[in-house]
Parts: C-alpha cells; sequence; structure tokens
C-alpha cells in the first residue's frame, strides 16, 4: 500500500499536527517506508485468530461508587496555558 | 405529496452515581466550575481510568427493565476526537460490544393505544465537559466538571412516527429510568439529553431517506417543535425536488428552528478502538439475577395491577403509574381510606390540579398520602360531602391543618341528624306550594327532574352541609305524604 | 563508595559509616563533575534530594531499617514527580511541574529512597537510541560516540557511569532491556501489569512497563519489591501477590530448562555479540542448566506488528497533549485549530509526530482491519508462540541486540532501521513477558547483554538466574573508562556531534521564568516524614 500526499494531509489533519508544505514530501516518504515494513502482516493468515488487545487474559475490576477526589482546581490550574475564573481558555469555539 | 416520517431517538441519559464513571470526583451539579475535575478528567499525563460498578449496575437495570440481552461481556473502546471539552482528545464509549443488547418497551398514547418500540442497543460512556461562550473577550471557557460524568447512551430502532410518538416514548422512557432510580431525569440540567434522527419517505416506501440527526434536545416540548420544524423542512426540500443532506443540526430554542452544524462535519473519522487502560467488563448472570431480584415493580406491571387490583381504567392506571413517586402517593391513599376509586378521582384531579396550578413537584405537596387519605375517610363516613371535602381540601393546601381539624373549626360536618333535616325539608316544602303540585300532577320521569329543585333549595339552606342522601330519603318520604293528604 | 552494591551501601547507612546526606551528597557532587558529558540528566534536583537524605537520616537514626532507606536513586522522566518537572524529553511537557507522584515515585519515596533527578530519554519514550530528547542526546559512558541505547538511555547512562546506584526506567518494545546491554547494565522489564503505569507518561498503554535498571540482578530484585504491586488506580495492574525478588536468588540452576530460540541467532546477529552470548550460556550450563533449541516462527513478525500497535495506541494517547490544560501553547494562536494544531507541530518532535501519523492513519476508517486489527491477531500467535516454548523450557535466553551500542547519528536519519534494532525485544512487550538483560562481556570495548525472557509473573526466577551468572562472571563489574575516573582525570573525547543545544540540567526558555520552575527553588517534596 502506497500512501499519497494528500492522505498523510488528512490524517495530518485528524491528528490535528500541522505540516509545513516543505515538510509533507519527506514525510510522506517516510511514513510510506514504515508502512511498506508493517505491510507484511498483510501477507499472513490470521483467519480464525482472536484479536489481543491486552497481553494478560484479565477482566476489568470495577470501583466502588465513592468520592474520593477533592477540589484541587487551584492546584492545576496554576499550571494551565491560560485560565480565568475558574475556567480553560481556548480561542473562541464555533458550533 | 404523502410522507412518512420516520424517527430514532438516541438519549444520553446521566445516571446517578455519586462519583463519576472513570474517577473518584463528584457528580454533582451545579458546583463551581472545574472543582470536581480530578487529575483523571483533566486527562493530565499518567492518569488511568478505573470503571466505577455502581454505572455498569444501573446499565443492567436499565437492559432488566426493558427486558434486554444484558452483555455479559462488554468493552470499552475509544472514540478519538479533538474538541476543547474532551480532556483526553477521546471520549471512553463503548463501540462493538454494549452492555446493552436489542430491548423494547410499550408507549402508550394519548387516545389510550400503545405501541412497541425496539431499542437497538444501550451503552455506557462518559459526558464530556461544557463550553461557556459569553463574556470571555472573544474566547471561551471550558468547565470540565461534566467530563467524566457515566452516561447511558439508549439508541432506539427507527420506529416513531410522529411528535407525538417520540415525545411518548421519552415520557415513557423517563418514567422508567426515575423508576428504577438509576438517573434523576432532570432534563433542565441535562441528565436527558436528545438527539433526533429524522427522515421523510414516500408513503408507502420501505426504503429510507436521508435522515437529519437533531442534537441535543433538551426537553420534551423542544423534541416536539424540533420534530415538527425538521418535518416542515424535508418536506419543503423533497416536495421542491430536492434531497435532504445528510448532517448534523441543532436545534435553537430562541428562534424556533434547526440549522446545520458544520463544524461538526469536518471530515469525522473517530477512529474507534478497543481502549487498552481499560480490560473487557465481565459479569456473571449470577450477578445479574441478583439485580434482578431488586428490580423495583416497573409501570407496566403497575399499571395493570391499578387495573386488576383497583378496577382502575387503563387510562387513569397509566397516568397513576407513570410516575414512581405519584404511584406511591397514591398506593398510600388507597390503604389510608380503602377506596381505590375514589383515591384515584382525588389524587388525579384535585392533587395533580392543585400541583400543576402551583407549579409543584409532587414531594413539594403540603397535603401528604395520609391526610388526603384522612379527607376522603370524611367523605366516605358521611361527615362532609364531596363539595365541602373540595373546600376542606383547598384549606389542607393552604397549610390550615388536616380535614378533622377544618371540618370541625369551620363548622362544615355535614348535618346527619334527620331532626334538624326534616326541618329543612319540612320548611321548603311548606314554602313551595307550587312546586309541590307541580310535582304530584307529574309524572314519574318529571318527578325525578323536579326533586332536583328540592334538594337544591334545602341544600342551599344548609349551605351545603345536609347529608344529600338524607335529604332524598327525606324528601321523598314528605313529597309521597304531601300527595296522600292532598287525595285524602 | 559508587561501586558498592545497594546491599553494601544499605550496610553502610545501618552501621553509620555514612549518612544518607553523605552519600547523596557524593552522588549530587558526582553528577555535577562528570553529566556535562553524559548529559544522561534532564533534571537534578539537589534541595530535594538533600532533604530527603536528612528525613531518610532521621528515620535510620530511630533504628528503622528497609533495604532502600536512604538509598539514592534516579527516575526516568517519564515518571510523574509532584513538584518536579517531568519532561518526558519533550518540548511538549518542558514546563510541566505535575501536582502529583506515579504510583512507583510514592512507592520509592515511601520504602525511603532519595530521588537525584529525572533522567533523560527519547521523547515520549519513542526511539531506540535517547537522541530524540528535547534536552539533546544522552552519551554512552562506554564511548562518547556511542548511544546509550534507549528510550531509557539516561537511567541506563546514569548506572553505568556511577551517578546513581539504581535508576527506574520503561520498557515498551525494549527500551529498558536494550539501553542496559548498550551500558553494560542489568535492566529488567517485569511482566504486563506487575508494576503500577498509574502516573507514568504513556505511549502505549498495552506495552508499556516501568523496571528497575542497576548494576546487578541483585540490585533490580530490591529495587524491583519496592516497584511491584497490586495499585486499584490502573485498571492493568495485577492483583496476584508479589514475591520477595531477593529470597531465591541463591536458587541453583541444576535442571533448569533454558530455550534458545534459533531465530535470535540467525543472520541479523553480529558473529562478535554472538560468540559473547555463547560463553554466557555455556556458562549457564556450567551452572547445571539445560539448552535446548527452540522456535519462535512468529518473530520476524514482531517488528510490524509492534510498528502497529505502539503508534495506534500512542497516537491517541498523544491526544491529550492540546495546549489547552498544561504544557506546551504555541503563541497567539488565530483560532482553536490553530492552537491545536501549531502546539502539536512546535511542542512535538519528529519522530514523535511520526509514530502519531503512522498510528492515526493504522485506525482510520478502512484500514483498521487491515492494520490494527490485524496486528492484534498477530500478537496472538506471536504470544501462543512464547506458550508454546514454555511447555518444553522454563525460560527463553538470547541477544538482547543485534549488536553493541552503534554511534551517534548512525541510524538518526533512518527511522527504519533504528526499528530493526529492537528485533529480539518486540516480541516479549507484545505478549506481555518479563524480560532481562544481563552484561555479557564487551565487543571490541562496548558492552553486549543476554537477554532472559520468562513465564508471567516469573520474575523472581529471572533475578536469579541473572544474580547465579553474576555470582560466576565478573561482567557486570566491569566499569566504563571514564566512569571509572574521576571528573577532569579522564582523556573525555569530544564527540563529534555538536552539544546539546541546551545545558542538560538547565530549563530551556519557556514562557515562565526558568527559576520559577527549577526544582530546586520550590519547597522540598522528597523524603519520608
Amino acid at each position: 500500500m502506497t500512501i499519497q500526499q494528500d492522505e498523510i494531509e488528512k490524517i495530518a489533519e485528524l491528528a490535528r499536527i500541522r505540516i509545513a508544505p516543505e515538510e509533507a514530501a519527506e514525510l510522506t516518504s517516510r511514513i510510506a517506508n514504515i508502512l511498506t515494513l508493517v505491510d507484511q502482516l498483510q501477507a499472513i493468515d490470521t483467519a480464525g485468530v482472536e484479536p489481543m488487545a491486552n497481553p494478560l487474559d484479565a477482566v476489568q475490576r470495577l470501583r466502588a461508587d465513592t468520592v474520593t477526589e477533592a477540589n484541587q482546581r487551584d492546584v492545576f490550574q496554576a499550571i494551565a496555558p491560560a485560565v480565568e475564573n475558574g475556567l480553560y481558555l481556548v480561542p473562541k469555539v464555533i458550533e | 405529496m404523502s410522507w412518512e416520517v420516520v424517527i430514532g431517538l438516541e438519549v444520553h441519559l446521566q445516571l446517578a452515581t455519586r462519583s463519576k464513571i472513570f474517577s473518584g470526583a463528584a457528580t454533582a451539579f451545579g458546583a463551581e466550575p472545574n472543582t470536581q475535575a480530578c487529575a483523571v478528567d483533566l486527562a493530565m499525563p499518567g492518569m488511568l481510568p478505573v470503571l466505577n460498578e455502581q454505572a455498569v449496575r444501573y446499565a443492567v437495570m436499565f437492559g432488566l427493565g426493558i427486558g434486554a440481552e444484558i452483555g455479559l461481556r462488554s468493552v470499552f473502546d475509544r472514540k478519538n476526537y479533538f474538541y476543547p471539552d474532551l480532556p483526553k482528545g477521546y471520549q471512553i464509549s463503548q463501540f462493538q460490544e454494549p452492555i446493552v443488547g436489542r430491548g423494547e418497551f410499550e408507549i402508550q398514547l394519548e387516545d389510550g393505544s400503545t405501541r412497541s418500540i425496539g431499542i437497538t442497543r444501550a451503552h455506557l460512556e462518559e459526558d464530556a465537559g461544557k463550553s461557556l461562550h459569553e463574556d470571555f473577550h472573544g474566547m471561551t471557557g471550558i468547565d470540565l466538571n461534566r467530563a467524566g460524568t457515566p452516561l447511558l447512551e439508549i439508541v432506539s430502532e427507527p420506529d416513531l412516527r410522529n411528535a407525538e410518538e417520540a415525545v411518548a416514548y421519552l415520557k415513557t422512557l423517563h418514567s422508567l429510568v426515575t423508576y428504577l432510580g438509576i438517573s434523576d431525569g432532570n432534563m433542565a440540567e441535562g441528565s436527558m439529553r436528545c438527539d433526533i434522527n429524522l427522515s421523510l419517505r414516500r408513503a408507502g416506501s420501505t426504503t429510507l431517506g436521508t435522515r437529519a440527526e437533531i442534537k441535543n434536545v433538551n426537553s420534551f416540548r423542544f423534541v416536539e417543535k424540533a420534530i415538527h420544524h425538521e418535518i416542515e423542512r424535508q418536506a419543503e426540500i423533497l416536495e421542491a425536488g430536492g434531497q435532504v443532506v445528510q448532517e448534523t443540526r441543532l436545534y435553537d430554542a430562541d428562534r424556533d428552528e434547526t440549522r446545520s452544524m458544520r463544524s461538526k462535519e469536518v471530515a469525522n473519522d473517530y477512529r474507534y478502538f478497543p481502549e487498552p487502560d481499560l480490560l473487557p467488563v465481565v459479569i456473571d448472570q449470577a450477578w445479574v439475577e441478583s439485580i434482578r431480584a431488586t428490580l423495583p415493580e416497573l409501570p407496566p406491571a403497575k399499571r395493570q395491577r391499578f387495573v386488576s387490583d383497583y378496577g382502575l381504567s387503563s387510562y387513569d392506571a397509566g397516568v397513576l403509574a407513570a410516575n414512581r413517586a405519584l404511584a406511591d402517593y397514591y398506593e398510600a391513599v388507597v390503604e389510608g381510606c380503602t377506596d381505590a376509586k375514589i383515591a384515584a378521582n382525588w389524587v388525579q384531579v384535585e392533587l395533580l390540579g392543585q400541583l400543576n396550578r402551583g407549579e409543584l413537584e409532587l414531594g413539594q405537596s403540603p397535603v401528604g398520602a395520609a391526610a388526603l387519605a384522612g379527607l376522603i375517610q370524611r367523605i366516605l363516613d358521611g361527615s362532609i360531602s364531596g363539595k365541602i371535602a373540595k373546600q376542606v381540601f383547598e384549606a389542607m393546601w393552604a397549610g390550615e391543618g388536616d380535614a378533622d381539624t377544618i371540618i370541625a373549626a369551620r363548622g362544615l360536618q355535614q348535618v346527619s341528624d334527620s331532626g334538624a333535616l326534616e326541618a329543612l325539608v319540612d320548611e321548603v316544602v311548606g314554602g313551595n306550594p307550587a312546586q309541590v303540585a307541580q310535582y304530584l300532577a307529574a309524572d314519574e320521569g318529571k318527578r325525578k327532574k323536579l326533586v332536583g329543585f328540592f334538594v337544591g333549595q334545602i341544600m342551599k339552606l344548609s349551605k351545603g352541609q345536609a347529608n344529600p342522601q338524607m335529604v332524598n330519603e327525606l324528601l321523598n318520604k314528605k313529597l309521597a305524604a304531601a300527595g296522600s293528604d292532598g287525595e285524602s | 563508595m559508587h561501586e558498592l552494591s545497594v546491599a553494601q551501601l544499605s550496610l553502610g547507612l545501618r552501621e553509620k559509616q555514612f549518612s544518607s546526606v553523605e552519600l547523596t551528597r557524593s552522588y549530587l557532587d558526582r553528577i555535577r563533575a562528570l553529566d556535562g558529558h553524559y548529559n544522561s540528566f534532564v533534571t537534578v534536583d539537589e534541595n530535594g534530594a538533600l532533604a530527603a537524605a536528612a528525613a531518610a537520616d532521621t528515620r535510620l537514626a530511630a533504628g528503622e531499617t528497609g533495604p532502600l532507606l536512604g538509598i539514592p536513586l534516579a527516575h526516568k522522566d517519564i515518571f510523574c514527580s509532584r513538584g518536579v518537572r517531568t519532561s518526558c524529553g519533550s518540548k511538549m511537557l518542558d514546563n510541566f511541574v505535575p501536582p502529583y507522584d506515579a504510583t512507583v515515585a510514592t512507592r520509592l519515596r515511601d520504602a525511603g529512597t532519595v530521588m537525584l533527578g529525572k533522567t533523560n530519554m527519547d521523547e515520549f519514550a519513542m526511539g531506540s537510541s535517547s537522541e530524540s530528547s528535547f534536552y539533546g542526546p544522552v552519551r554512552n559512558p562506554w564511548h562518547s560516540d556511542c548511544v546509550p541505547g534507549g528510550s531509557s538511555g539516561g537511567s541506563a547512562a546514569a548506572v553505568a557511569a556511577r551517578l546513581a546506584p539504581l535508576a527506574t526506567g520503561t520498557d515498551t518494545g525494549g527500551s529498558i532491556r536494550q539501553p542496559a546491554a548498550f551500558c553494560g547494565i542489568t535492566g529488567l522489564k517485569p511482566t504486563y501489569g506487575r508494576v503500577s503505569r498509574l502516573g507514568m507518561v504513556a505511549f502505549a498503554s498495552s506495552l508499556d512497563q516501568g523496571g528497575p535498571m542497576a548494576r546487578s540482578a541483585e540490585d533490580c530484585a530490591l529495587l524491583l519489591n519496592a516497584m511491584a504491586g497490586f495499585d486499584p488506580l490502573d485498571s492493568t495492574s495485577s492483583e496476584l501477590p508479589v514475591e520477595d525478588y531477593s529470597v531465591g536468588l541463591q536458587q541453583p540452576l541444576a535442571g533448569l530448562r533454558i530455550g534458545l530460540p534459533r531465530e535470535y541467532f540467525g543472520a541479523g546477529l553480529d558473529a562478535a555479540t554472538g560468540e559473547r552470548i555463547h560463553a554466557a550460556l555455556a556458562l549457564l550450563e556450567q551452572l547445571g542448566a539445560i539448552l535446548v533449541d527452540i522456535s519462535l516462527p512468529h518473530t520476524g513478525l514482531s517488528i510490524p506488528t509492534y510498528y502497529i500497535i505502539a503508534p495506534a495506541e500512542a497516537s491517541t494517547n498523544l491526544s491529550r497533549f492540546d495546549g489547552v490544560r498544561y504544557g506546551y501553547r504555541c503563541q497567539q494562536p488565530r483560532d482553536l485549530h490553530d492552537l491545536y494544531t501549531r502546539s502539536r507541530q512546535e511542542g512535538f518532535g519528529d519522530e514523535v509526530k511520526r509514530r502519531i501519523l503512522v498510528g492515526t492513519y493504522a485506525l482510520s476508517a478502512g484500514y483498521y482491519d487491515a492494520y490494527y486489527r490485524k496486528a492484534q491477531q498477530v500478537r496472538r500467535l506471536i504470544q501462543e508462540d512464547f506458550l508454546k516454548a514454555f511447555e518444553q523450557v522454563d525460560m527463553i535466553a538470547g541477544p538482547t541486540t543485534p549488536g553493541p551500542a552503534f554511534t551517534l547519528g548512525a541510524k538518526g536519519s533512518d527511522p527504519l532501521a533504528m526499528y530493526l534494532e529492537d528485533v529480539y525485544t518486540l516480541a516479549v512487550n507484545l505478549a506481555g513477558l518479563p524480560g532481562m538483560s544481563v552484561p555479557a562481556g564487551l565487543v571490541d570495548g562496548m558492552p553486549v547483554g543476554l537477554q532472559l525472557i520468562g513465564q508471567h509473573f516469573r520474575e523472581a526466577r529471572l533475578l536469579n538466574v541473572g544474580h547465579q551468572l553474576q555470582q560466576a562472571s565478573d561482567w557486570h563489574r566491569q566499569v566504563p573508562p571514564v566512569g571509572a575516573r574521576s571528573a577532569g582525570e579522564g582523556v573525555w573525547s569530544s564527540p563529534g556531534l555538536s552539544p546539546a543545544e541546551r545545558a542538560p540540567t538547565e530549563w530551556a526558555p519557556t514562557e515562565r521564568a526558568p527559576a520559577e520552575r527549577a526544582p530546586t527553588e520550590r519547597a522540598p517534596t522528597g523524603g519520608a516524614p
């Protein structure tokens, strides 16, 4: 599977990473190389093999429904780039 | 051109857990911004989710409530997209293997008819935070208190055909989840939010038309209005020979219109994959059964019981059973007064009437079930008439005390003393000779009407306190006597 | 003092030969004198360390014992440390001072260890050379032209250069074992779920595992004892009880069946390295182990499988770095989209961005089945290879890497060549098994490592074998040439590369005044009450 530059641009948009126009060609070729490497898997017969999401065959533990976390807003917001009146600020979101 | 409307609803229900679905932060509504957002909710580096047992239990309760298949193994997935109210850049949800599979329930329409509506699935996920667009000099403020609140997303089949059915569906759902106690169902606080999928097709067609999704409609009334509006919009497009665009629209309650949400349209590719920070949720049948054993009697069963045990009409039973608190109140009144039908009448007409007028919730009613039962007992034992009882009820509502206190204080005790009543009857019969003569001359059919005149006069004299049954008996006796006097 | 084992240091502390403050100070002096060459530390927390050491001395004076009480160590800069910047080797987190500790950090603080500072690493642990750090590359103490391996290269170099007796590392595809091999130290990646991941900045959630790095298996056992254990806040943490890893170290190896996968001794293996591995295996045989030929037929597929799964998980794990709540935010974003895309463009390095893009692609609509799902299936085949092998053998052994450390910059231009370095280590993570690298001698003056792979939760056996090997050999006692000399004495060959743009122990420029964030200016956080 080869990947085209416009696909890389689409993926970069999904991942919200800006790609400078001058980087795009080289990035595309590097990613194409990686995809060539991983494409080896296409040749493997995996019919009937259950996908393995986690190395241990364990199941989810359930937590009791109790409130354990106190308000630490000041501590968390001391390391935030932009806050006002307890809110995190971002450029205007248009819906 | 006649169009058939096809509607499916996706309801996001906030579950009434104390803490969040994946963290130990509180879920209480209305806290100061970001004071209930802990390190997990803020997606601080290295933070991990741990699943809240109560959220799982509530989901199972819902599944049992609609007779659905319970997923004994369910899997959480990541749904990836960037939005400032979604701190991790993904929402933990269930995609391929939800906890609740197919089920259905019956909705009751205004005309008393019922329809069965399919539930495709229900799955657990986390709520997002809130974006506040006002007052930040062109910036948006993000409050993540809501982030991580457990949601049950309930997806219906496209079985609904009009706004009335959609609203009935939501009301039935609301009734079910509040019965189960898995959600407070407070729509004004966003505990139950609805997305509407709506399309039109030519009557008789079996293929679905292109649908639009209307997001976040948060009251029964808005659902109704949004559907009416959207039907009109799509019909106009189709009748002009156009095509409906598949898109997400937002209902604007202020302007009563839906409009396109273009921002959400940009190449959505959610890249779902199993959440590696959580393991498959495996529950056993024994646990499911133990939950089933704790389920309360649900509205359909209760409605049926009200019909069979109390002899109520299906409609009355439906109204009383729809709300758990109301049904409990009603049953308490029945227990206190022993007459289920009169109790039903009083609860539906007088109690609900007062609540509606005062825009009160049942819990705020100044008249409790025991007090209302006490009042009804005084009707049943003949102490007061039904008409007087309404006065007493109003006084009870105004906080003047219980029925007996008010009856005594206002001297409303029904006059059942035969001597006193006889004097009244004599006075009226003696004072209206012309009417008596008319009565005596009339045939059986007309006599009944004329009796009403005398009763009315007597009740007026007694200020409504005369025992109507005794008045009738005495009157009949007196009039009969007057007749035989005349003949003799 | 810097050649003493942890057990010897602990004895010295208990017998008042030296205090924890003195011990800590001597390491801090060493770091100050030598780390300019290695760049193994990103942050040195002198005040915090001395406060923690003083607290440990108080506990020691009160008669408290504990094998790690008062022992200095270094944390890989991927473990969140309250009040001390945790950068993960990235500009994205250059200004990030977490208000909380990773569970590993908490456990080690409670054990009385003294955190000297945070070690350098590949950015977000994505790499095998520690060259991709925002703070410049780490240099191998055995040769300044060579990489120390990665991603835990700072921890490996610090231990090898005797700048810390112990260090924590994390291993997603070999990131503890490969740098341990390249730097001539011992490092163990525990079974997936043995060590809590809470507060460890996530790279690939289903593969990441923290573990100990030290000069010997014996020291690793002591460190793992304190690191391992169930954490209710990590859903993937195992509830299996933890063994005392020191107890079984002396167990003889007679009858131990060790499988040698033929795929690990094929054409890709450097001949001289192969000789060292065979010599180490021969020694194990002399100690009573039985060597058995085995096959792990899907070994070759671990590279493509890993390079789908790890980037896929990473691509979404790293979505939280969006410039909104913490970390790097671009200057004057025009709009929300610009805030996201430019903060992430400027905050992430090239390799991180490549992996995010590959992972995003592998998960995107239309490719999920062909890539991600397929990789998860092959992952099971790889695990089944091991499970089948463990029906015949108790343990598996082979080289940790195809050869000794390569030179700085040698593979930087070609990510694929770098990926191939991990061929022997990746499968262990995919299968969730414990793996350890122990020194196996030198090839042209550079160390190589013997990898031991155990059954799930059999870390104790790995450490036992490592310890027995180390009792019978002195490969792990070999000291890198510069680290063996004191500062100024050593002839330091100037690295062929330009030095790091930023001094390692200083903060890179941020919007805020650097001093404000320097750990030495902050209230002491280390140490026990």
